[in-house]
């Protein structure tokens, strides 16, 4: 546990006995969802969001945030991330769907605090792209100090990762051995043959499951096979795909071979030709999930445009803007930003790119997503507008909770500095 | 654009243009609140706020608009690079650690497509540097790398592009940091420092040697000797014709550095200098000037607080430290401008930020007579933009270089514009 929670919470147990209630009060609050309140106030109880407004009345027992001057936002969600894992790629076969970040979550990986310090809130932790089925991910909230299991976004659907082109089929080599795939089409045979073993196991159970309540005797259960265990939730809809892909024709591939398979794309990860096929991404129903402008760093970002979110979200698809860095999260809201400069998008479609749209595509916009009563007062609280260069996260709070204060982390500095000087002192006394 | 039109744009050089009621941040005293600039054989005629429109200029009605000198990218791979993971369209890098001689206009590729697209946000002329920049070119790299070229970001040939095809020479410091990140294994080594110091002395020492042989050979030409191309170059550097541009991170390897430099009376500037914070009283006293890169960055250890990278030009400027930004990229040279804003956000006045892509870099690069402000008779490489060139949703209405109005017309914005259209 930090020491910054730890004081909030010996702060808050000191205050209020039983039920905590925060004010945040005085700032211009982006509702997201419900438009702008001037000089409003959000009230939080248990860590939910309990009433938002102009005029509220505030309970005396509150805790007050004074935000005035200030702007409050729904926390940001990051719909492709890797922080807060030990590891990210299981390469060394096509599908690795028995694998998953959960089981090596990270707890104290410092990009947590850091992306609070950005507004972060909430992150769709996924696997790496080096197979055409990767391994499944772990949604968490940034509760820096919890350990592993509560970071854990409760009740958040499940999902997996998928990867489309250069990085499954490894043409940039890295020394690694040869593995099938090699060519986009090898690609996307291993997801066909992937489903259609899955399918044949998925009717094995349901059959055994269907003999079972006839009350057949004599019945063994089918051997539990993990790796297709993942890709029978993904038919029943209990798992959601992030398929990571660049080029217009992989995309349309993957949408194609999903609907022979009988599932849907939950977000198409990265989608930086999107712009080309967004006609055929809305009509399948799956969300893109973009950079803002990162462009030819390899072939298949040759024609990224930074209008793509844009251009998409014109189109009727349902878009977010991700990091899958731990710098680039850092300024997503200035990323929003680009889609107001290339493409034209309002100051509210820039923001929804960076909450409730993500919020929407990992199935959790009941949660969070926009300052809305009942929503988890997960709020990150800005100097200025957050879709200026200029402003700079001063609080965030997750559940009601503030993970991150920028006053508090200025004040710790000389603290930190003095204890870190201790300690290469006593390394030296050691290594003497 | 057809080749015609491209030909008929090339004519208009000769125009007579009159930007007319703007704001106009000349860098060169208080911005004029309305005003009007006329630009006339590719320079700056006449500003000011009662200036008349010649006749026959072509006029820019820019009410509510904002006149700014050129952005600059002090330190970039424009031209250098087309996509950074397919090795045959890079010419960034040569083998070797001695290669004073080579110079990047050589490579500068003038239809690379990031050229356009940086122009398109407000960059009008770069500096192409060779050599090896940030973690990708590796903790391990050394040597002398070339010599860097300031190019205008607009011309047919990389002749029409020069300003000047030398302004700097790069020399990739040595490194006595011992953790590695290898690219093939993608795994982080830490080495033995012994070995590392071995390794690294032995370099400063190679180091040390060429400076001195290109001192001799300097007082040997002088004399009726041979021609050396390396030592011809690098002779350059002892008579402080060229400043050497030092690429460093680490607190030591920087310190390091400006000693080496200052002992053998050099003219140093500091590249990317992530710890540069750390060092900043050394640097004010030997005048080094610091080229920051990207401000958006993380942290170089866990204990560092998060918004060092940000507010690392700050802390400079306040010192007293010279502050230049650079981009060390092609693809992303555009978001130079972004990159100061974000150190804007965390302390830097803003008018040092715009001169830190502007006038600092001209007066670093010798070329401040004619670049970096809006005065009369300099060089019109001009950006008019709806606002704060800093700012993220600003947008760039017209760019001129030399005199010249050019295109926003880009890769990005004719793939917009094809992909839009689809039915």
């Amino acid at each position: 546990m930090t020491r910054v929670t730890l004081i909030l919470l010996l702060l808050a147990a000191a205050v209020a006995a039983g039920a905590e209630t925060v004010a945040i009060r005085g700032g211009t609050i982006l509702t997201v969802t419900g438009g702008t309140i001037p000089n409003g106030s959000v009230l939080v109880r248990d860590g939910k969001i309990v009433a938002v407004g102009a005029n509220l009345s505030i309970p005396a027992d509150a805790r007050i945030l004074d935000a005035s001057g200030q702007f409050v936002m729904p926390g940001i969600i990051d719909a492709h991330s890797h922080i807060a894992a030990e590891s990210i790629n299981e390469g060394s076969v096509s599908v690795s769907s028995m694998t998953g970040i959960e089981d090596v979550l990270d707890p104290r990986d410092i990009d947590i605090y850091r992306e609070l310090a950005g507004g972060v809130t909430t992150s769709n932790v996924l696997h790496g792209s080096a197979n055409p089925i990767g391994g499944k991910n772990a949604v968490i909230k940034h509760r820096y100090g919890k350990d592993a299991k509560g970071l854990l976004f409760e009740g958040a659907l499940p999902g997996i990762k998928f990867a489309m082109g250069e990085n499954p089929k490894r043409s940039r080599g890295q020394g690694t051995a040869a593995r099938y795939p090699e060519t986009r089409m090898g690609v996307i045979d291993v997801i066909r043959e992937a489903f259609t073993e899955a399918r044949a196991y998925q009717k094995e159970w349901k059959e055994y499951e269907n003999a079972k309540r006839a009350g057949a005797k004599g019945l063994v259960a089918p051997r539990r096979d993990l790796e297709l265990e993942a890709l029978v939730e993904i038919l029943e809809g209990k798992r959601l795909v992030h398929a990571h892909c660049y080029r217009a024709d992989e995309i349309l591939q993957l949408l194609r071979v999903a609907e022979e398979m009988g599932f849907r794309i939950a977000t198409l990860q990265h989608v930086l030709e999107g712009y080309k096929v967004a006609k055929e991404i809305r009509e399948h129903g799956a969300g893109a999930s973009t950079f803002s402008d990162w462009w030819a760093y390899k072939v298949e970002a040759y024609d990224a445009i930074p209008y793509n979110a844009a251009l998409m979200v014109e189109k009727g698809v349902l878009v977010s803007i991700n990091s899958d860095s731990a710098e680039e999260a850092r300024h997503l809201n200035q990323e929003a930003a680009k889609t107001m400069k290339w493409g034209g998008l309002t100051g509210e479609q820039a923001l929804a790119l960076i909450t409730i749209n993500p919020a929407k595509q990992l199935r959790i916009d009941d949660r969070v997503g926009s300052i809305e009563v009942g929503k988890d007062a997960d709020i990150a609280i800005f100097d200025r507008h957050p879709l200026s260069v200029y402003a700079v996260a001063q609080k965030t709070l997750v559940d009601g909770e503030v993970y991150f204060d920028r006053a508090r982390d200025l004040e710790r500095r000389a603290e930190i500095e003095a204890r870190r000087k201790t300690l290469l002192e006593k390394q030296k006394g050691v290594s003497r | 654009m057809t080749a015609m039109a491209l030909f008929l744009l090339g004519l208009l050089s000769d125009e007579v243009y009159a930007i007319r009621g703007a704001r106009i941040v000349t860098l060169a005293g208080a911005p004029i609140e309305k005003g009007t600039l006329v630009i006339r054989d590719g320079r700056i005629s006449e500003v000011g706020p009662d200036v008349s429109v010649p006749e026959g200029a072509e006029v820019i009605e820019a009410g509510g608009l904002e006149v700014y000198p050129g952005i600059m990218d002090a330190i970039s791979q424009l031209g250098l690079t087309e996509v950074s993971a397919v090795p045959v369209t890079n010419d960034t890098l040569e083998l070797g650690d001695f290669n004073p001689q080579i110079r990047a206009a050589t490579a500068v590729h003038p239809a690379s497509e990031h050229i356009a697209v940086a122009r398109a946000n407000g960059i009008t002329h770069a500096v192409a540097a060779p050599g090896s920049f940030g973690d990708f070119g590796g903790r391990g790299g050394f040597g002398i790398q070339g010599q860097a070229s300031l190019v205008n970001l607009d011309g047919w040939t990389v002749e029409e592009m020069a300003i000047s095809p030398s302004v700097g020479m790069v020399l990739r410091w040595p490194s006595l940091e011992t953790r590695e990140f290898d690219f093939n294994t993608f795994e982080t080594r830490t080495l033995k420092f012994e070995d590392v110091k071995k390794k690294y002395d032995e370099r400063v020492q190679k180091l040390g040697g060429w400076i001195e042989d290109a001192r001799r050979y300097a007082r040997a030409v002088a004399a009726g000797g041979e021609t050396d191309l390396k030592l011809e170059a690098l002779a350059r550097v002892v008579t402080k014709d060229l400043p050497l541009l030092v690429v460093a991170d680490d607190e030591r390897d920087i310190r390091a550095a400006v000693e080496f430099a200052s002992g053998r009376d050099l003219r140093m500037a500091l590249l990317s200098g992530r710890d540069s914070w750390k060092v900043k009283d050394l640097l004010r006293e030997k005048g080094v000037p610091v080229i920051l890169g990207p401000t958006l960055a993380l942290p170089a250890t866990e204990d560092t607080p998060y918004d060092k990278p940000l507010s690392t030009a700050s802390e400079l400027q306040a010192a007293g430290v010279r502050v230049i930004f650079a981009s060390f990229s092609s693809a992303n040279s555009r978001l130079l401008p972004h990159e100061v804003g974000n150190a804007v956000a965390f302390g830097l006045p803003w008018d040092e930020g715009l001169k830190g892509i502007t006038l600092y870099p001209a007066e670093l690069f010798g070329v401040a007579d004619s670049l970096g402000s809006i005065e009369e008779g300099k060089r019109a490489n001009l950006v008019v933009t709806d606002g704060d060139p800093l700012e993220i949703q600003t947008e760039v209405r017209y760019v001129f270089i030399n005199g010249r109005r050019v295109g926003l017309e880009n890769k990005h914005l004719r793939l917009y514009e094809k992909y839009r259209a689809r039915p």
